[in-house]
Parts: C-alpha cells; sequence; structure tokens
C-alpha cells in the first residue's frame, strides 16, 4: 500500500514520475469497476501495467474504535457495515467471537448452531451473486448483473422474513438466535429457494463461453505458494488449489455434522477463481438443506441459551402480556434492565475467532479488560488482506485484466476499510 | 433532361435522409432499451409517455438543457468539431443507400438519393473520415481516460476496416459493380447471403467492430476507461456521439441487408410493390440491429490485444480465403 509520505491534494505529490514511454493512470476512487472507493495508482506503458499501487482509506469510517466504544451487543449493527453484499456471516462471526471470549460456546443450543449455519450459507450466496454479477458486468456481459440480482432479491426476501431487514440483517444474538428465530414457514422458503436455485444462466453464458474464458483463463496466476504467502484465504487461495477453508479445517458452528465439498481450482487464475465460486455456491445450497433439516428436527427446542448474564428474558416476562394472562415479574425486569444497560463482562483476556466468510477468513479479535466494552477490537478482514496481493497479480498484464483482477479478488470496500 | 420536378424531387430525398438518420436513433435507443430489459428479466423504461415511448425524447431535451462543458485544457476548436465527424459521415453514408427500387409516381424515381458508380468505396471512404470522430474527440479532451479511448478506436477501427473492405470485395466480384443498385438487382434470385456466408460473417462481425458495439465496445468500455472518447463530452455534444453511434448502427445494419440480404427483394403485394419492398428493407434491417442488442445482452467484452488477435489472425484470413474461393468460382463459373 502507499508508504508513508505525505499525500498531497489530487494525489500528484505521490505520482511516480512519469517517463516518455510510460504513463501514470488514476484508477479510482470514482471508477465504476473499482467496486466501490478504492484507487490504483496504475503505471501504465502502453496498455500493460508496470506497476499498481492499490490506495485505500476512502470507505474509513473507524468501525473498530466504534465497537470499543460500544457494549458488545452493540457492536454487532457494525459488522453488517463491513462486507454489507453477506451481513450474516460477518454477524455469525463477530457473535461467535463474543461467545468464545465469554466461553459460552458450549452453552449455544443446537438449534441456534443449525439457524446461523443457515444464515451464513445464505449470507455467502448473497455475497457470491453480487461478485458474479459485478464480475461479470466489469468484463461487458451485463445482463449476469441482472440476473444475479434476480436471485439474490430472493435471498433478499428470506431475510427480511426473519430480521425485517434486507441488507443490515443484524442477525442472532450472543447466546443463541435472538428473540427473532425462526418465524412459522421460514424454513420452508428457505429449503425452497435452496432446491429451485440454479446457476444454468451464468453456466451458458459465462462458464461456457469462450469470450469468457479467454479473458480470464491465464490472466492474474498466482501459485499455491505464493498465495499463501501473500496470505490469501477463501476461493482466491483455493482457486490456486489449497484445499483450505476453516469450515473443514477448524469447525466452527455444526459444519463438523454436515457433509460439503470444498471446491478448489488448479490453474490459480481468474477462470479457476470464478470456478470456485460457482462450485461453493452449490455446496452452499447443499449445506443449507442439511441444515433446514436438522433445524426442523429440533424445532420447539429452545434458540437461546439458558443463561441469564447474557440472554435476556422474554419480554413477555418483563411487561406481561394480556392475552396468555402472564403478569410482568420483577426479577425479568432487573434482569432486563442489567442487560440492555450495562451489558455483559467477559473476563481479562483476549480471543481470536475466525470463520470461513465468502470473502475468506474474516477474524474478531478481542481484548477484554473485564468491562462491558472491549479494550481492543480488531478485524482481520479477508478483503483487505487479498487485496494486498493485487499489485503482484495484475503486473505485467494490460488495464482491461485489472478490472478483471479486481473482480476476481472481490473485495468489498466496506470490510478493506472498515 | 434535368427539369424542376427532378430538383424538388432529389431536395425531398435529401431532406427525408436528414430528417430521418436523426429521428431513428431515438426509436433505437429506446427499442435496445426494450430489447435489454427484456433479455435481463426486467421491464425497461416505461414511465414517460404511453409505454415509455417518449423516453429518449424526454433524454434528448434533457441533454439539450444540459451544461456544454468544454475542458479548460482542452483544445477548443478540436473538440467542437470533433462530435460533427461523427454524425457527418454517418448521415452522408446514407445519399448512396438504396432503400427500395424505383417506382412510378408520375414519373420513375428511384427510392434512393443517389445512385453512385462507386458507391461501396464512397462508404468505406466515410467510415475512414468517422475515425477522426474519436481520434480529435480523444485528443482535445486531454484526459487519459479520453486517450485511451480514442487509441483504441483508432486501432481497432483502421483494422476492421481492412476485413470490412476484404469482405465486400467478395460480393464486387460476384456483381461486377460498385453501385448497390446493382448489388441489390443482382440478388432478385438468390440473397449474396449464400454463397457469401463467410463474407457475410466477416462484414457482420466488422461491422460491430467498426461501430464500437459490445462484444468489440473497448473505446467507450465504461468498466475500463469508463467512456472513453468521450467520457469529457456533455450536453448536445454527447448526444451527437450517442446519435452518431446509432446511426451508424443503422448503416452497417442497411449495407448488410444490400450487400447480402438481397436489399428490398422478398415477397411482394402487386399494386403497392414499391412499399412491400421498402417495408421488406426495413423489417431485414431491424432484424439485423436486434442481433446488435441480442450481442450487447450476452456476450463479454474481448481485451485490446485479443481483439486486434482477432482483427488480423482470424477475420483477415478468413475473408481473403473466402475472397479467393469467391474468385476461383466465379472464374470456373464463366
Amino acid at each position: 500500500m502507499i508508504g508513508n509520505e505525505p499525500v498531497a491534494a489530487g494525489g500528484e505529490g505521490q505520482m511516480a514520475e512519469a517517463t516518455e514511454r510510460e504513463m501514470v493512470l488514476n484508477l479510482g476512487p470514482q471508477h465504476p469497476s473499482t467496486h466501490g472507493v478504492l484507487r490504483v495508482l496504475t503505471e501504465l506503458s502502453g496498455e500493460t501495467i508496470t506497476k499498481a499501487t492499490p490506495d485505500i482509506g476512502y470507505l474509513h469510517r473507524g468501525v473498530e474504535k466504534l465497537i470499543e466504544s460500544k457494549l458488545y451487543y452493540h457492536g454487532m449493527t457494525y459488522t453488517d457495515r463491513t462486507d454489507y453484499t453477506s451481513a450474516p456471516a460477518n454477524n455469525v462471526g463477530y457473535i461467535l467471537a463474543v461467545e468464545k471470549l465469554l466461553g459460552i460456546e458450549d452453552q449455544i443450543p443446537e438449534r441456534a448452531h443449525y439457524l446461523r449455519m443457515i444464515a451464513a450459507e445464505l449470507g455467502r450466496i448473497s455475497g457470491h451473486l453480487v461478485w458474479i454479477g459485478t464480475h461479470g458486468l466489469d468484463l461487458g456481459a451485463m445482463s449476469m448483473f441482472l440476473y444475479a440480482f434476480r436471485e439474490r432479491e430472493k435471498v433478499s426476501g428470506l431475510y427480511e422474513e426473519i430480521t425485517g431487514a434486507r441488507l443490515t440483517t443484524n442477525f442472532f444474538r450472543v447466546g443463541g438466535a435472538g428473540r427473532h428465530d425462526d418465524p412459522p414457514g421460514w424454513l420452508d422458503h428457505v429449503e425452497e429457494f435452496a432446491n429451485s436455485f440454479t446457476l444454468d444462466d451464468f453456466n451458458t453464458i459465462l462458464t461456457e463461453n469462450e469470450l469468457w474464458k479467454v479473458r480470464t483463463q491465464g490472466v492474474a496466476v498466482i501459485s499455491a505458494e505464493d498465495a499463501i504467502s501473500y496470505g490469501l484465504t477463501g476461493p482466491c487461495l483455493r482457486g490456486s488449489g489449497v484445499k483450505w477453508d476453516l469450515r473443514k479445517a477448524r469447525p466452527y458452528c455444526r459444519y463438523d455434522q454436515v457433509d460439503f465439498e470444498v471446491p478448489v481450482g488448479e490453474d490459480g487464475d481468474v477462470y479457476s477463481r470464478f470456478i470456485v465460486r460457482l462450485n461453493e455456491l452449490y455446496q452452499s445450497t447443499y449445506i443449507i438443506k442439511q441444515c433446514v433439516e436438522r433445524a426442523r428436527e429440533l424445532q420447539g427446542e429452545p434458540a437461546n441459551a439458558a443463561n441469564a448474564n447474557v440472554v435476556p428474558p422474554e419480554i413477555e416476562r418483563v411487561s406481561g402480556w394480556e392475552p396468555s394472562g402472564v403478569t410482568g415479574d420483577m426479577e425479568a425486569m432487573i434482569n432486563h434492565f442489567t442487560i440492555w444497560i450495562e451489558g455483559y463482562s467477559p473476563p481479562e483476556g483476549a480471543c481470536y475467532m475466525a470463520i470461513e466468510s465468502p470473502k475468506g477468513e474474516l477474524a474478531y479479535y478481542f481484548v477484554s479488560d473485564g468491562s462491558g466494552i472491549p479494550y481492543r477490537c480488531h478485524i482481520r478482514s479477508p478483503s483487505f488482506v487479498n487485496l494486498g496481493a493485487l499489485p503482484y497479480l495484475v503486473e505485467g498484464n494490460m488495464l482491461a485484466d485489472m478490472v478483471a483482477t479486481i473482480g476476481s479478488i472481490d473485495i468489498v470496500l466496506g470490510e478493506v476499510d472498515r | 433532361m434535368v427539369d424542376g420536378w427532378d430538383v424538388l424531387i432529389l431536395v425531398i430525398k435529401a431532406l427525408a435522409i436528414f430528417i430521418i438518420v436523426p429521428l431513428a436513433p431515438l426509436v433505437f435507443v429506446l427499442a435496445e432499451r426494450k430489447i435489454l430489459g427484456r433479455i435481463q428479466s426486467r421491464i425497461g423504461p416505461n414511465r414517460v409517455g404511453p409505454w415509455g415511448l417518449l423516453q429518449t425524447l424526454a433524454d434528448g431535451i434533457k441533454l439539450g438543457a444540459k451544461e456544454d462543458f468544454i475542458p479548460p485544457a482542452g483544445d477548443r476548436v478540436v473538440f467542437w468539431l470533433a462530435p460533427l465527424f461523427m454524425v457527418v459521415p454517418a448521415a452522408m453514408a446514407w445519399a448512396v443507400i438504396p432503400i427500395g427500387p424505383e417506382v412510378e409516381i408520375g414519373r420513375k424515381i428511384g427510392l434512393w438519393v443517389t445512385d453512385l458508380n462507386v458507391a461501396i468505396l464512397y462508404i468505406l471512404a466515410l467510415g475512414s473520415v468517422a475515425v477522426y470522430g474519436p481520434v480529435m474527440a480523444g485528443w482535445s479532451s486531454n484526459s487519459k481516460y479520453a486517450l485511451f479511448g480514442s487509441l483504441r478506436s483508432t486501432a481497432q477501427v483502421i483494422s476492421y476496416e481492412i476485413t470490412m473492405g476484404v469482405a465486400v470485395l467478395g460480393v464486387l466480384v460476384y456483381t461486377g459493380s460498385f453501385s448497390l443498385v446493382d448489388i441489390v438487382e443482382k440478388q432478385k434470385d438468390m440473397w449474396f447471403a449464400v454463397p457469401q456466408i463467410l463474407g457475410l460473417f466477416v462484414f457482420f462481425v466488422s461491422g460491430i467492430a467498426e461501430t464500437n458495439r459490445a462484444p468489440f465496445d473497448l473505446p467507450e468500455a465504461e468498466t475500463e476507461i469508463v467512456a472513453g472518447y468521450h467520457v469529457e463530452y456533455s450536453g448536445m455534444r454527447f448526444a451527437m456521439f450517442f446519435l452518431a453511434e446509432y446511426a451508424n448502427m443503422f448503416l452497417v445494419s442497411a449495407l448488410a441487408v444490400i450487400l447480402f440480404f438481397g436489399g428490398w427483394h422478398g415477397w411482394t403485394i402487386p399494386g403497392i410493390e414499391g412499399l412491400t419492398s421498402v417495408l421488406w428493407f426495413m423489417l431485414k434491417t431491424l432484424a439485423l440491429m436486434f442481433v446488435y442488442f441480442w450481442l450487447r445482452a450476452t456476450l463479454p467484452r474481448l481485451r485490446y490485444d485479443q481483439l486486434m488477435a482477432f482483427c488480423w489472425k482470424f477475420l483477415l484470413p478468413l475473408g481473403i480465403v473466402n475472397l479467393l474461393i469467391t474468385a476461383v468460382l466465379r472464374l470456373g463459373w464463366s
């Protein structure tokens, strides 16, 4: 990334000295295919890229610092806004990290785990659909964008049904699935979606298209060793043939109890990463079907841990509820107030909890000083780390490949800058 | 013998061209948006006027009302001239396009402005003039993205002009005439699309590249170089580029119909042969326009080097092979 030298307004100060045969092109931050506000200083010789320097920070909102100034359950709303294409996956990562810090991982009921997995995989589908649409659009296949968003609409509908929000889901609470665990019929709708989900349009127009292949095959190749040394994770790493998926390697939730494949590519080029993500979409629907099955079996069981320190009492117990004849309960009221006002205080210590987000290894690192507010929160965002490989990937390629490469890394600037 | 009537007819024809050529894009832009909408499982414009029919008109008015911004560091004169270099050749080429046969309205009137005996060369020459539009626009804008667009456009249009010329040569070998009217007349029994199927392919692909349309829309690749050579243009000047693109598509489609699909020939209704012929011509042209829209909705864009390789290593040899086969067949036949 850009070094420590002061940045002049307009960026002219840090522009490399352009020789007669070279030109410095400022790609972004306002550019249709930098997936947000990424700026890449591109040194070009003709159309060939001799050097690319990503410049980030245009979407920096201080998410980590904001989380450090709030109670633990407040912080979750910010995770929706990091990788906004797949909010539930981020929610799950955050929740798991806080639970690990609290040391209550073992108390989480089975049903909550399966609901979390359904949501996380739905998040993977919606994230990958945004990627396939924008990646296609970047390379000129404009219909892909609309087809992908047509499918994503269904996922958004499922989010809406369960959380009331379509983008910033803020799904789940520490200790379980929260108060809005699945409404009646939701599992049926999820299953219906998983069964009807198809990528036929994408396969016809992209996967088997010669034009698509010449644009993506052999472009931005990274070997397995280089991918590991650059710290790539997720589909970018698996595209190079490394079979590393945290859902298999360090299972969280109940990923060790469902059956799925980890798709890997061979060539480490844009096309391999493309194929890996397409296959992941199929694997996600497969996981969802199994989770729906299990969640159905567990229907009626509690979705929240029986831990009054982190799980607030049912609202009926607090305020009373006329139709059922329940009257308000003083203890429940006190419990309710302490949780929502003071939060919960994890013991002193630190924890690192990583999950396989659609983009790669998404981890939350917390340091607790024993108070209700995290002392330090760090988000290890896969987009940020994967973006680090961009200069290596595009060097020697053409300007048009830059767009293909950014698309294949699948960055979300909200997550890069946090 | 030229009398006053001839002059009047010529003026009417010329006026018709200058009204139809700028107005046709209004229809095509809407048609493209509607068709793209259908292909992409959405509705397309439907707010302005009944079924959104006035959408393009509204867009035109909007563009007309916009500020006409000229980059301060740019070259004002060249910047001003560039859109004209796009629009004028597109309109001029229509002078030699025959849209129907000779009809009898009191006297014999050919449904073309002029039957030039070197019409093909004239159109190819105008195509070369049109290259100056993007070149001048890109250079005078004093913008890197625009410069990229104009460089790409220059390389692309010059290369594909050669393949287009080679594709047309096959037809010329068959007809022995440069006149478009002659070429259409010779296709009375068989469209040249049948013996010249390779030529048609080369011609149409070159035509798409000439008009900078997907999948060869590199000079204005939105997602790479934003809008290419016309990135700095706004208001009516931008509208002129837009208009020229659609006028050129219309022209290339019409030319393909004339050269390969038998022009105005088709089943005619006795009594109104003239009208049905024109309808045939338009129908064929619109069908080719639809192919343009269809390709845009379907195909990803090629890369710059791949585009050049495709032209020089694939299309040009293919065109030459086609020309050789045609020449050999013609020699053997006669």
